[in-house]
């Protein structure tokens, strides 16, 4: 799959296609099945999909709100602890 | 014939077949129908003016343009009208259908009109366990038939969700099960939505609550990318709100995927049906939801090792073909030996030829040289001489001749 690179759309994709196409792009790199003046090319999206993907999973922070229920459906939001 | 009923004997039996009628009593005072009816009314509605009365629903025929559902109650003696009048109607927990084993509250009334008498029917449950489960397998039989729990209509969960939104008790085990999963799992901007999980508001809220994240963003909060719906384990009444049809049909509406978890493993109610997938546990809805973090992790860093690698071991295999493939070269040497040969051989020919050639002109110029003498010449001059000196003297003659 040739996809047009250039980072600006690897942000917008999700974690799961940013690691599927990060073991597809691994995967013919191993396999030899790139020419060698592509590889350095698709090497580099493998780079910038692995750092999309690590940060992805960096953010991982919990946040527990509960909504605020005004007469119009929810107004705000405030933290929510039941630990 | 007999007007006993007004008789003042009370407590004796009266001996028909052998007295004689009594006379008419002139002074029992007389009723008109209406006024007979009325005093029944009265009688009838001060008796009964709250009872409880279980039967099946026959004949139902309902809501009527006006609003109000009649039906009649039915055992196997007895039948009782019944009328449910438009406001109790509407808020009615479960809507009578024939068939339906109930009980119904209400009071006891008459009509006058055709001598009748009805139920005023103020509250109506199904009767019993074996009723409410013949009830939810006919809605369920009428909401499949509209294509509401199509296997087509479920939608994919997302992978790793950002948000996750989850309509629930905001207190209690549940919603405390799935925080405390979804943080050993994966961390995420969690949503509560409050709603009551049980009685008469339970499923106008969860539905309204469906409907309302599908309206995301909102209030400055974000869509989320999962809804998770869940209450824990209960009666068949208690979990009920969950098989109305306005959840039912909220949770089959919502383009937000959904998870259902209501319940214990072994409830299943309508909800679980239309919602994409359904969790047999609250802390299950979670596992569901998120992928384990540190899993992830893992693998992204093995995929980005072997990035790493893939052009060095590229490079290798490349150099490795390079040199398989120069191995395989034949030297220059073994190329340039068959022509060198045919050269040195033509060249040595060539030495030995030219010699020969030299010496066989060498022998024809010998011989052509040994044949040039001077000879030929010398004989040609003796020739010429001899024959001048023999003109001569023959000319010499002739004048001595003519001077004779």
């Amino acid at each position: 799959m040739a996809k047009k690179d250039g980072a600006d759309t690897i942000e917008s994709l999700s974690f799961e296609a940013a690691l599927k196409e990060l073991e597809e792009i691994v995967g013919r790199l191993e396999r030899g099945q790139v020419e060698l003046e592509d590889s350095i090319r698709i090497y580099e999206r493998g780079t910038a999909l692995k750092a999309h993907c690590e940060a992805k999973l960096r953010n991982a922070e919990a946040r527990v709100q509960k909504l605020l229920l005004g007469p119009n459906g929810p107004a705000g939001a405030e933290p929510l602890d039941v630990t | 014939m007999i007007f006993g009923a007004a008789n003042p004997n009370n407590g004796r039996m009266p001996e028909a077949s052998t007295e004689s009628p009594p006379a008419p009593r002139i002074n029992l005072p007389e009723f008109s129908v209406g006024e007979l009816s009325i005093a029944l009314k009265r009688t009838v509605e001060e008796a009964f003016p709250y009872v409880r009365v279980r039967g099946e629903i026959s004949g139902y025929r309902g809501p009527h343009a006006s609003g109000h559902a009649y039906f009649a109650l039915k055992d196997e003696t007895a039948k009782l009208d019944a009328v449910c009048f438009k406001g109790v109607f509407q808020k009615l927990k479960f809507k009578p259908q024939e068939g339906l084993e109930v009980v119904a509250i209400g009071r006891i009334t008459t009509y006058p009109g055709k001598s009748g008498y009805q139920i005023i029917v103020e509250a109506l449950e199904p009767a019993g366990v074996g009723a409410l489960l013949a009830l939810l397998e006919e809605r369920k039989r009428t909401l499949a038939a509209e294509g509401l729990f199509d296997a087509g209509r479920k939608k994919p969960l997302p992978y790793l969700p950002e948000t996750i939104g989850v309509i629930t008790s905001p207190t209690g085990a549940v919603i405390r099960d799935i925080l405390h999963r979804l943080n050993d799992r994966f961390p995420r901007h969690v949503l509560v939505w409050p709603v009551t999980v049980q009685g008469e508001k339970a499923a106008g809220e969860v539905a309204a609550a469906i409907a309302g994240f599908n309206a995301f963003p909102k209030a400055g909060l974000p869509r989320p990318d999962v809804l998770i719906v869940a209450r824990g384990g209960g009666s068949i009444e208690d979990l009920w709100a969950f098989n109305e049809e306005i959840v039912v049909r909220a949770a089959a509406a919502s383009a937000i995927p959904l998870i259902s978890a209501v319940g214990h493993e072994t409830d299943t109610t309508l909800i679980d049906y239309a919602s994409d997938v359904r969790a047999p546990t609250p802390t299950a809805a979670a596992e569901l939801a998120v992928p384990v973090r540190i899993d992830l992790l893992a693998k992204t860093r093995d995929l980005a090792g072997r990035l790493e690698g893939a052009p060095l071991r590229r490079l290798e295999v490349l150099r490795q073909r390079l040199s398989d493939l120069s191995r395989a070269m034949p030297a220059a040497e073994a190329l340039l030996a068959i022509p060198r040969q045919r050269l040195d051989t033509a060249s040595g020919r060539l030495g030995s030829s030219l010699a020969l050639m030299v010496q066989r002109y060498a022998g024809r110029l010998g011989q052509a040289s040994a044949r040039l003498t001077a000879q030929p010449l010398l004989q040609a001059i003796q020739r010429h001489g001899l024959r001048i000196s023999e003109l001569a003297s023959r000319s010499g003659a002739a004048a001595t001749r003519r001077n004779d």
